[in-house]
């Protein structure tokens, strides 16, 4: 039987899945075929979206960039004249030719997204869904469970990289009749999209990790805490929670054991903070995500008092693997400290945006180019930003840099949640931490002094210098500022908010000081230190600048030399954009 | 002005009876409301307040610090601009240029129509579509500044 697969996660749903969808299930219909069509959560090649996906005999052919109006043709000439459309696949299973940026991958976290359709527990059944949490009922002890995540060396994959196996042991050594296991699915780097093509593509995947990790902590009652900005992974997580409950996966006496078990999903109401841990559990509680002091951890005093484990969607989802493949098999990939594969989301300047799972230790190089493909347009790579509005940016004379916690530690960046944005030379790399830490003061809960002022006044002294303010002493203020907020917060934020100003500093030093000393950004982004003026001599007076000037601020007649009010120009760029005879400069 | 129905204050209400009784149920039930009212009125504060016993200026407190919460209505059309990490390198300020020229309003405010009310969000999680904004359930992405002058043009067509 044959099967059209549609990715439709956020992205692909936001590319226009959803008419794509339908169109087919039409001409299916129309023309009477035999075809099961099925929608499928992300299936992470997003730069060729819309994405489907044809299944027959022992293949299968993707097609890419796919509207409406393509379906059609795809329909009668695939599936009836079983003549494939060539020139829109964008990869063949039974071709030798690669597909980089999929080929190149090892998904496991991954390892049903754009495969099964979520919102079937039966088709995460067939693939082997909840046969880890049975053998964990049946064969093991808690201690044991424990032993063998330790044994994989699975670290968090929220960011702080600590080891998962010993933080469950922390939760299962605590005393408590009561305690909890949270999944910290509130998402909130900008640029990260892992967790939500994970909780849409995959969801029972997560809901089995919370259960093993239930089961091993002693916990029988679990809040999945998800960003209320994700409503597509909330009612997948709804209504898999629900298809749990009517099979007995999940309430009293779960598969038929004697161990109970219950899942609630919470939604976050919009406060980056609150993905950190003790800001989250604040949440849950109903009060203003601020967080607390630690120790005392979660594990010992968590939700309500009662000892918590806390972990990633993505931690979560690489338990069941972990249990069914061995300890072993995990710890074979990767790196001596970093074990397992890591799931990026590429985004930025490069060509090939989309979500890569790959093994640790992977070079930035490789990531960039084997795998994304290089830089769009041709420009040059600059620098990858990693670990969102707490990382830093890694400049491209490193991008031989294997990939793993410790190393990526090293430059004074972080790992996160797996945020990889890519760089070229038209980022200006003051204007990036400028954004970062506007992002880092607007979320920042205001308890700490040092976080709420300091961030503050480092964002005012970098508008100054982006604005052609810029002092001499400002550099030297930037940094003693950035180390005391660094010593002096109490919550994560506050201690990371400072990186992309060091680590920019650090690796783009001579940026700074050109919009200090020169009063010029070398990257030509900083609209108070930009002109846009039109060379009278390659203007030919065509008016499409003038025309297309979202503000009217270009005055010219005909055939004549047109000219630009810089009073007037809000330095869009579009004139520079439009113009056929490169008339427009940017200075 | 806001139109609902009673059917929504209805469900809200409902809401209250169900929920009071769970832990940590102020910040649902404030969701609720907002569902239902399509913000969160003075009264909606004070019917929580006595159900779950905590003060209303205590919810206030909650009320602000969360982003999603809003204490005025919103306006017809919600635009919101994506200002996540690879929006920014991909131009998103210059589509918030052109809104903001376009709706003759800033971020976080409402046309004097009360057809739309342009809001800016952190991450839209469409990274590959950069830049993007959302206008109600509906995404833009890919946009340069034409296409966004295109884009307003034919909702404010639409709406009015």
């Amino acid at each position: 039987m044959r099967e059209i697969r549609v990715g439709l996660g956020t992205c692909g749903i936001s590319a226009g899945g959803e008419a794509v969808y339908n169109k087919i299930k039409e001409e299916i219909k129309n023309k009477n075929l035999d075809v099961v069509v099925k929608e499928t959560g992300c299936m992470g090649n997003c730069y060729d979206e819309v994405l489907v996906e044809v299944l027959e005999g022992n293949g299968s052919l993707l097609y890419g960039n796919i509207t409406p109006d393509r379906v059609e043709k795809i329909i009668t000439e695939h599936l009836v004249e079983n003549k494939p459309v060539t020139e829109w696949i964008v990869k063949n299973s039974k071709d030798e030719s690669k597909n980089e940026f999929l080929d190149e991958q090892q998904r496991i976290v991954l390892r049903n997204c754009g495969v099964i359709d979520p919102s079937s527990i039966e088709e995460y059944i067939a693939k082997d869904g909840y046969k880890a949490i049975q053998k964990v009922i049946a064969n093991f002890s808690p201690k044991e469970v424990i032993d063998q995540v330790m044994k994989s060396g699975l670290r968090g994959r929220g960011g702080g990289g600590f080891s998962t196996g010993l933080k469950w042991k922390f939760a299962h050594d605590a005393k408590s009749e009561k305690k909890y296991v949270i999944c910290n699915a509130d998402e909130g780097d900008p640029g990260a999209f892992m967790d939500r093509s994970v909780l849409e593509g995959d969801p029972h995947a997560v809901l089995e990790g919370m259960m093993i990790a239930s089961f091993a902590i002693g916990a029988d009652e679990a809040y999945m805490y998800v960003r209320a900005e994700y409503p597509l992974a909330i009612r997948r997580l709804q209504m898999a929670i629900k298809q749990c409950e009517e099979k007995g996966f999940l309430g009293k006496n779960i598969f038929g054991s004697n161990v109970n078990f219950k899942i609630k999903i919470k939604e976050g109401a919009g406060a980056f903070v609150c993905g950190e841990e003790t800001a989250l559990m604040a949440s849950i509680e109903g009060k203003r995500g601020v967080p607390r002091i630690r120790p005392p951890f979660p594990a010992q005093k968590g939700l309500w008092g009662k000892p918590t484990n806390i972990n990633n969607v993505e931690t979560f989802a690489n338990v069941p693997w972990i249990i069914l493949n061995g300890a072993d098999a995990y710890a074979a990939l990767g790196t001596e400290k970093s074990k397992g594969t890591k799931v990026f989301a590429l985004a930025g300047k490069i060509v090939r945006s989309g979500l890569a799972e790959v093994p640790m230790g992977i070079s930035i190089k490789d990531i960039v180019f084997r795998i994304g493909g290089g830089i769009k347009d041709g420009r040059e790579f600059k620098a990858v930003q990693m670990g969102g509005p707490s990382g830093g940016c890694i400049p491209a004379s490193m991008s031989e840099l294997k990939i793993d916690y410790d190393e990526i530690t090293k430059t004074g960046a972080i790992m996160g949640s797996g945020g990889l944005i890519v760089l070229d030379e038209t980022t200006c790399m003051v204007d990036l931490a400028k954004y970062f830490l506007n992002f880092t003061q607007n979320e920042s809960c205001g308890k700490c002094t040092f976080c709420r002022v300091g961030t503050k006044r480092m964002l005012e002294i970098l508008e100054r210098i982006t604005m052609g303010q810029g002092e001499e002493k400002d550099l030297d203020l930037l940094e003693d500022l950035a180390e005391k907020i660094k010593s002096s917060s109490l919550c994560g934020l506050g201690q990371t908010a400072p990186n992309p100003v060091l680590t920019t500093m650090k690796y783009f030093r001579e940026e700074y000081e050109a919009h200090i000393k020169d009063k010029r950004c070398p990257a030509h982004n900083c609209p108070a230190l930009l002109t846009y003026t039109i060379d009278e001599e390659k203007c030919t007076g065509c008016t499409l600048c003038s025309r297309k000037c979202p503000v009217n601020a270009i005055a010219g007649e005909v055939k004549k030399p047109h000219v630009i009010d810089n009073e007037a120009c809000i330095k869009c760029g579009l004139c520079y954009d439009v113009c056929k005879f490169d008339a427009v400069e940017k200075l | 002005m806001n139109r609902v129905s009673s059917k929504e204050i209805k469900g809200f209400k409902v809401d209250l009876i169900n929920k009071r009784a769970q832990e940590g149920a102020l910040i649902p039930l404030l969701q609720s409301a907002q569902d239902s009212y399509g913000y969160i009125p003075e009264k909606a504060i004070h019917y929580i307040s006595e159900v779950v016993g905590i003060p209303a200026a205590d919810i206030y407190g909650v009320i602000t610090f969360y982003a999603q919460f809003r204490l005025k209505p919103l306006g017809k059309n919600v635009i919101r601009i994506c200002e996540g990490t690879a929006c920014h390198v991909n131009g998103a300020k210059n589509i918030v240029k052109v809104l903001q020229n376009e709706l003759g309003i800033g971020v976080g405010e409402t046309t004097e129509d009360g057809l739309f009310t342009l809001q800016s969000v952190a991450c839209l999680g469409c990274c590959s579509l950069a830049p993007v904004i959302m206008i109600n359930d509906d995404t833009h992405g890919n946009l340069t500044p034409e296409m966004t002058k295109k884009v307003i043009k034919k909702y404010k067509s639409k709406t009015s």
